[in-house]
């Protein structure tokens, strides 16, 4: 199974919860924004702590309130793209596509460096990309370290047109070439139907 | 030997720069840990930390001077037991000048640090955990890293701080040519003689020009980390 997820958190009075089980490699979050897409991501990433309920990746349990697993970020083996990218600013490119770079568990860097098209940019710094350069460089960070499975929230937010095409290659590439399950986070269906994923809606809680 | 400086001139300049490197070095550490707990950490009495860390600042120095005799002296709580255990005096020596300088420069370079842990971006470091990085890797490769302009100014803040030292030195280690004697002191000093002008011109003319020197050597420093860029993307 790639994901089996469920979960309730309650955030300034708010509840998020999140019911999807599924063997879909590609499942994609859709809800309208502020409804907890990317809370659900940071749960599933370890950044914040569901009150409630489990998630099981890959058969790896990572959550489950009832046996107090909650495994720390750093051992979930999470490739995490952020709607707002967290390049490292005082590192090179070349330095933020190493930091979390398992050689041994990782996609080989030049292939990763080819099918992104990101090989001229490893000696520039992160605030001289463009959206979409820096979006790939944040794909192609998250692929080197080698993770289990990928969580992308919004990948194709705040990039023009023209790059989306380009983003929504690399993520099919990334699908042809990893097995490893993917959490798409979008508030737009058509780029939902587009990656052909299983598509969980989310709606606000009462 | 710098010109127009007289041997007992040189001795003091040199005494200088000895106490106000001992007291930033010393005290980085130290104030870098302080400031870390203060913008990081919440715990029962934070606010009473961080009023006593700032105390100096608002003090009268020679009541700040007084304290430090009271506790390391030679029949203080801390000042015996270092000599007991020890063997150490602070009193009437340049150590005891770096301790002063140290305990005035402290609240600005915990400002100065606190103000650039708080403004490192925490997602950023969300982001390296992400990546498989530990709390020490993540404190040794994000944190420290973006808090270091921050640490650059103040050290220099600490240093220039320390270089000006004049009313909690006097009253706990006195003035003792060669030994505690540094710029401030020595001005004093000169300006009590009747022919002291010409020193007191000659040391105040050292004074800016060292402060002046620190300034722009942290302006560049800060300018060169910045040059790195600093924008999250």
């Amino acid at each position: 199974m790639s994901f089996d997820i469920d979960v309730k958190q309650t955030r300034s009075g708010r509840p998020i919860t999140l019911f999807c089980r599924t063997d879909s490699p590609l499942v994609a979050l859709v809800g309208p924004s502020g409804v907890g897409k990317t809370s659900i991501l940071n749960m599933v990433a370890g950044i914040t702590s569901p009150d409630q309920g489990h998630i099981i990746v890959a058969g790896q349990t990572l959550f489950d309130s009832d046996t107090g697993i909650d495994l720390k970020t750093a051992r979930r083996q999470v490739g995490y793209v952020f709607q707002d990218r967290r390049l490292f600013p005082h590192l090179r490119v070349r330095a933020n596509l190493a930091y979390g770079r398992r050689a041994a568990m990782s996609m080989d860097m030049d292939d990763v460096l080819a099918f992104l098209g990101i090989g001229h940019l490893l000696d520039r710094w992160p605030h001289s990309l463009s959206g979409g350069e820096a979006q790939r460089v944040a794909i192609g960070r998250a692929l080197l370290s080698g993770p289990r499975f990928l969580l992308l929230d919004e990948p194709l937010s705040s990039i023009d047109r023209d790059r989306k095409a380009g983003i929504l290659d690399a993520i099919d590439q990334i699908r042809r070439r990893s097995p490893i399950p993917i959490l798409y986070v979008t508030h737009d269906v058509a780029e939902a139907e587009r990656l052909s994923a299983l598509i969980v809606t989310m709606h606000e809680e009462d | 030997m710098i010109v127009g400086l007289s041997p007992e001139e040189w001795i003091v300049l040199t005494l200088s720069l000895k106490v106000s490197l001992v007291a930033v070095t010393v005290s980085l550490p130290i104030c870098f840990c302080i400031a870390w707990m203060l913008a990081r950490w919440h715990f029962p009495g934070k606010l009473l930390v961080d009023a006593l860390v700032h105390l100096p600042l608002v003090l009268p120095p020679v009541v700040t001077g007084w304290l430090l005799l009271l506790l390391f002296g030679m029949n203080g709580l801390i000042g015996r037991w270092l000599s007991d255990v020890f063997g150490v005096t602070l009193l009437f020596r340049w150590t005891g000048a770096a301790l002063a300088a140290a305990i005035m420069a402290v609240p600005l370079m915990v400002r100065a640090i606190r103000l650039s842990i708080e403004a490192i971006d925490r997602r950023l470091e969300s982001a390296a955990a992400t990546l498989g990085a530990s709390r020490l890797r993540i404190f040794l490769t994000i944190s420290l890293p973006l808090a270091l302009p921050g640490v650059l100014a103040a050290v220099v803040l600490g240093f220039a701080r320390s270089l000006g030292e004049f009313g909690a030195t006097i009253t706990f280690v006195s003035d003792v040519p060669g030994e505690t004697r540094t710029l401030p002191i020595a001005i004093y000093a000169a300006m009590q003689m009747p022919d002291g002008e010409p020193i007191v011109t000659r040391f105040a003319i050292l004074s800016i020009l060292l402060s002046l020197g620190a300034l722009i050597v942290s302006e560049i420093l800060v300018r060169r980390i910045a040059r790195g860029g600093r924008h999250v993307i």
